[in-house]
Order: C-alpha cells, then structure tokens, then sequence
C-alpha cells in the first residue's frame, strides 16, 4: 500500500504500471483519476489551492486504505493527493486497485475515494471572476458514505 | 492542563490564527469543552467556532467529537467539513 500527498504532478501509466510491476497475481486494475474543472457552482475557476493537515491527512488516507482491504480482497492500492495551488485540467488524486479480479477492484476503488472525500482533510479553495471562496462540503458526499454504511450492515 | 490548537482553512483564515499553545482551565477535559472555552474569548472566535457553524474537530490527529478527552500535550483541531478529491 502506497498513500502520497504532494504538490507536483504524477505520470498516470507510470504509476499504474508500478503498481502491476512483476506480479502476476493482479488480474485487473481499477483507478479513479480526479482532475480540476473551470466551473464549479456556476462560477469559472481560473485556480485553486489545496490545503491539507499535514500528518493527519496521510494517517487518515491509511486507515481509508486499511478499512478497504479488510472489506475486500485487494492485492495493492496507490493513493496519491495533491496539494498546493492547481489549474483547470490539473491531476489533483489518483486512487488505484490492484486485485485478482475486477469485482473487488472497482468495489475498494469506489468506496476509498469517497472516504477519502468525507474524512481526509483536505480543503479546496477557488479563485473566480468574484474573488476567492472555499468550496462547500456536498451533501451527495455524505450520501455516497451512507450507500457503504448501508452495505456493510448488509453483510453482518 | 497545556495543549497545542491547530486551525485549518476557512476557520484559520477567520480567526487569524494557524496555531497556538494554550493553557485549559481545570474544567475544559474534553473536545467541546476546549471549543466552548475558545468560543468565550467572543468576537471572531464565538463566529468561527461557534454552533451554527459546520464545524469538524480531530483530537490527535483522528476525528474527534464533542465528548473525546484531551491530555497533557495532545493536539486539538478545528476544520470545515473537507473538500478534497
């Protein structure tokens, strides 16, 4: 398991391909890239800079991670998180996971990134034509947390 | 008791502060109650901490609620809800 959080960018296939490197057990890859928009909300974003809790945000990320390969059997997973300031097109996450087969990948895949958007800390803040303003926390977030609550009681 | 209070984005940038060292009352032994006695300084910091705003704590650097005890030395943080991804 790999978790980074840093301000450069990252080569996408590199990364994906280092994560498949000399194990032939991984069947099947599944990875969410997120990537900066130019309109949020009805305004053009023309920047935006990503602060984070130094220390908390990679303990967190690993307990995300920890929490998934307990649910699912997964063979690695990459995470990497940008922060520092960011332009429309920008790479800003990477979530990867390697398993044996699809299923497990794209069910890890889906439920780290959207862990990893209620309970990493990480705070975006856009520059617009009105000035700067920090994002809003989204409601569908928390929805998308109570679908894996849901799930989880399911199994029990 | 003497603890470390970290602050982060909107909440940092209205209270002017990134962090600070401070020294509890006797009473404040818990998350809400290190909240409650930064609230009572008024102005900015009864508008930033205060309850009609979404507001997230970590204590130790692990999510934290009201009712979570701080001790000596340990790190109480207070943050928007998060927006990262």
């Amino acid at each position: 398991m790999t978790v980074r959080v840093q301000t450069q960018d990252f080569d996408f296939s590199g990364e994906i391909a280092r994560l498949r490197l000399g194990n032939p057990a991984i069947g099947a890859v599944v990875s969410f890239l997120g990537a900066v928009r130019d309109v949020n909300d009805g305004a053009a974003v023309s920047e935006m800079e990503l602060e984070h809790y130094p220390g908390m945000t990679e303990k967190a990320l690993e307990d995300i991670v920890s929490e998934a390969r307990r649910r699912w059997d997964v063979i690695d997973v990459l995470v990497i998180h940008r922060v520092g300031p960011l332009k429309p097109l920008d790479q800003i996450v990477l979530v990867a996971v390697a398993s044996a087969h699809r299923g497990e990948a794209f069910l890890a895949c889906e439920f780290i990134i959207d862990y990893l958007k209620m309970e990493a800390p990480f705070w975006k803040k856009e520059q617009t034509a009105e000035g700067a303003r920090w994002v809003d926390a989204r409601v569908t977030d928390d929805q998308a947390l109570n679908k894996w609550k849901l799930s989880a009681k399911e199994q029990t | 008791m003497k603890i470390q209070i970290r602050y982060f984005a909107s909440v940092r940038e209205a209270l002017g502060v990134s962090q600070e060292s401070v020294s509890l009352p006797a009473q404040a032994t818990t998350v809400g109650a290190v909240r409650a006695f930064l609230i009572e300084r008024g102005g900015v910091w009864s508008t930033a901490l205060g309850s009609q705003r979404a507001l997230r704590m970590a204590y130790n650097q692990i999510m934290a609620g009201p009712d979570t005890p701080v001790g000596e030395a340990g790190e109480v943080a207070f943050f928007p809800p998060v927006t990262g991804g």
